[in-house]
């Protein structure tokens, strides 16, 4: 690769850097945007709004980003179709909220336990991919579309469990004041609230509901899993889960262990799932079966099939865009209509009138409508995803190519 | 599967067959002990499993002919109820009583809301199956979601989040009732009740199962469908046109998805715009216990998972239903990959 002969007399370490080619990378280039809003984003919406709003939701976002970049693994670089991840994310939040608030006191078992948090989340993590792996031994040998079904039928049935073994685990009611993680040091500054100046360390910190305590550590944990996914990626089992996606047979005869690798990405991807559900239970204080139907599932791999499967940065940038959707830009349509048909004269329509709700009530039924609009468009307009993986998109430029020699071929035969 | 197919029978085959007959011992030791409760929740469930199975035979020509789970498919089932209600609505029937322009009405809207959905779900096709038909695989997985959001929405924009009456056409009224001699007026625990509707569910689901099956079989465009399912390039080769075969499979699947919409609203009365969710979920899961792309299979799926459903209902507890339907299908899946009457065919 040369490097252009300006960066060249800058000195050796701008040359180890090499910014310029990095920056023309589009995947790096995106991490890039992504890591410095990720940086800004409390200072910028505090100034911005004076509250802490914008932060909890993207700490929430961020819960997202994690499933998404867990599903990514199964879904994207192993090719297992897995329509019940939502059942993993619940599960690792259940271990957490069992262990860390005074819900067993109430059990069969009568007695509280607290867990420190970081050392559920990690068990969180664990237990999930146990159960990944429970589930995926004997369903893995099937092929394609039976491990979907199979996953369908687990995430359905898992939260129903939750609900049923209401002994143990509130069922309906829920688990609530689920323990907040602590830390022995943390430091405040003027991202962390408005009118704060100085920046000060705080000994024995509670995280407490803190927006801007849990955002910064969902940063963390996005950060540290796009960190171990891109070296998984690049690993021999990283390469090992595209040949079974590209090919189970060829990959086999390679010498490829199908099994144990499908197995492997079927418990790597339930761990993130875990982990993330570790975090939602903590960052909510209340977990509840509701939270982790079928629906959750969905969005998620909406999220990772639009954003571009197999790629982390599309992955990401998919998640994002359609939890803005779903959580911004929908939820704020029928205060938006309503205000632009006041302004050119139309307020006569924002009146509830017998059977029209009203402007802004007609605006929120048509909402679900327009999402599964956008992801018909969307899908239609870029069936490869917002950011799909190289790699993927030079294969189905190469299919294209070959499809038009072909159609070529035939019209001069 | 790779097990061991000697003498026929395989281990995973064996596992299958000891849960079947478990299941059979203990339904009978209840029809022992109490055969008039056995009866009448036999009947439900059939009566439910017929309309899983209309729904699942859509489900499994889509998934037989283009390998797509159409996740919309249970959302074109809500919608002709929705539709039926509407139509009926023109007319001016009498509810709870059963007269010549109930028959009349029903007679003219049961095609209308057939031929209404099949014109509808082949607009889907078109408009978000077809543009993605050599696309990435999971890509019209997602327009099937969002087709069945833009449904579901639509529905809700209809008519609102309130269940909707659907007017009762259909005598109430009594088939049969009593059991073995018994008089209900004097032992009511002794009693069956088995409706008009009850009858009529299954009669028209018959039918319907009936004429698709001759038409599969023995017209035309059912051996193109069958031709396409097995083998598109191949067929193309042989002058099928792919389009309009693929398109007819999901003209015939919402036929039969309309017209179990209408039945369930004449059944059940009630309906609401997210119904189409968990149903289409029920019977895409009888499905595939048929056997996923088997047209007898979804069939059969739907009654077994609809008498399960009942069964469940009935004796564990209607909470632990969706677990026990979602654990038959893991089971099943686990022991016997391909569904009850799905065949071994080797991977493409």
């Amino acid at each position: 690769m040369s490097v252009p002969a300006t960066a060249q007399k800058r000195g050796p370490m701008w040359n180890r850097l090499r910014l310029r080619e990095r920056i023309r990378d589009r995947d790096t280039a995106i991490f890039g945007i992504l890591f410095i809003t990720a940086v800004v984003w409390p200072m910028a919406t505090i100034y911005a709004t004076d509250s802490t709003f914008l932060i909890a939701q993207a700490g929430h976002a961020g819960t997202y980003v994690l499933l998404a970049i867990g599903l990514n693994v199964v879904v994207g670089f192993a090719g297992l179709l897995d329509l019940g991840y939502a059942a993993f994310f619940a599960i690792g939040a259940y271990t957490y909220a069992l262990f860390a608030s005074n819900q067993l006191a109430s059990s069969p078992l009568h007695h509280e336990f607290h867990m420190p948090f970081w050392l559920m989340l990690f068990v969180g993590m664990v237990v999930a991919a146990v159960c990944g792996a429970i589930l995926g031994f004997p369903t893995l040998r099937l092929r394609g579309d039976y491990l979907a079904i199979v996953t369908l039928g687990f995430g359905e049935i898992v939260p129903q469990l939750f609900y049923n073994f209401d002994q143990w685990t509130g069922g309906i009611n829920a688990i609530g004041n689920i323990d907040q993680p602590s830390l022995p040091y943390w430091i405040t500054g003027p991202w962390a609230e408005a009118g704060i100046t100085t920046i000060k360390l705080v000994p024995n910190f509670s995280f407490a509901y803190d927006p801007v305590a849990f955002y910064v550590l969902i940063v963390i944990l996005v950060i540290l899993a796009v960190i171990l996914v891109r070296n998984l990626h690049s690993s021999r089992l990283g390469r090992a889960w595209m040949a079974i996606r590209e090919d189970e047979v060829a990959a086999a005869a390679m010498g490829i262990n199908t099994v144990t690798t499908k197995l492997l990405a079927f418990a790597i991807g339930a761990s993130f799932s875990g982990f993330a559900g570790a975090y939602y239970g903590a960052s909510f204080g209340i977990v509840s079966p509701d939270s982790f139907l079928f629906t959750v599932s969905i969005t998620v791999l909406v999220m990772i099939v639009l954003g571009g499967m197999g790629n982390i940065t599309g992955v990401i940038v998919g998640a994002l865009a359609i939890y803005f959707v779903l959580n911004n830009l929908l939820p704020a349509l029928p205060a938006q209509v309503e205000s632009l048909a006041d302004s050119v004269g139309l307020g006569s329509l924002n009146v509830q009138n017998g059977d029209w709700p009203g402007l802004a009530g007609e605006t929120q039924r048509i909402a679900f409508l327009l999402y599964g609009l956008i992801l018909v468009v969307m899908m239609l307009l870029r069936p490869q995803g917002l950011v799909p993986s190289r790699v993927r998109e030079q294969e189905l430029k190469h299919d294209a190519v070959l499809e038009e020699e072909t159609a070529v071929e035939q019209a001069h035969a | 599967m790779r097990t061991a197919r000697l003498g026929g029978l395989g281990v995973a085959d064996l596992g299958f067959y000891i849960l079947c007959a478990i299941a059979v011992v203990l339904l009978a030791i209840q029809a022992i002990s109490s055969p008039a409760d056995f009866l009448q929740i036999l009947v439900f469930g059939l009566a439910d499993g017929a309309i899983y199975a209309l729904i699942a035979l859509g489900y499994t020509m889509v998934y037989g002919i283009i390998e797509l789970i159409n996740f919309a498919h249970g959302d074109v089932f809500t919608l002709g109820a929705y539709v039926a209600t509407t139509l009926i609505g023109f007319f001016a029937v009498s509810e709870d009583a059963f007269t010549t322009l109930n028959l009349v009405v029903l007679l003219l809207v049961f095609p209308a809301v057939m031929l209404i959905m099949g014109g509808i779900n082949v607009t889907i096709e078109r408009i978000a199956y077809r543009p993605l038909r050599n696309a990435p695989r999971l890509a019209p997985l997602i327009t099937a979601i969002g087709m069945s959001f833009v449904l579901e929405g639509f529905m809700f924009l209809w008519h609102g989040p309130a269940t909707v009456h659907v007017p009762n056409l259909l005598p109430h009224g009594p088939g049969f009732e009593g059991y073995l001699g018994f008089d209900c007026a004097v032992n009511s625990n002794n009693c069956v009740f088995i409706g008009f509707k009850d009858v009529f569910v299954l009669v028209a689901a018959a039918i319907l199962v009936t004429l698709l099956a001759l038409f599969i079989n023995r017209s035309k465009l059912g051996k193109a469908m069958r031709a396409t399912a097995q083998d598109r390039d191949a067929s193309q080769l042989m002058g099928i046109n792919i389009n309009r075969t693929i398109a007819a499979t999901f003209f015939i699947g919402a036929l039969l998805a309309g017209a179990g919409g209408m039945i369930w609203g004449l059944y059940f009365n009630t309906v609401s715009y997210n119904l189409g969710f968990r149903t289409g979920l029920i019977a895409f899961t009888s499905a595939v216990f048929g056997g996923i792309g088997n047209i007898p299979g979804a069939a059969l799926g739907g009654m077994v998972i609809g008498l399960v459903a009942a069964f469940s209902d009935g004796y564990i507890g209607s909470k632990w239903t969706q677990v026990v339907i979602f654990g038959i299908l893991i089971g099943v899946l686990v022991f016997r990959p391909t569904g009850l009457l799905g065949m071994r065919v080797p991977e493409k």
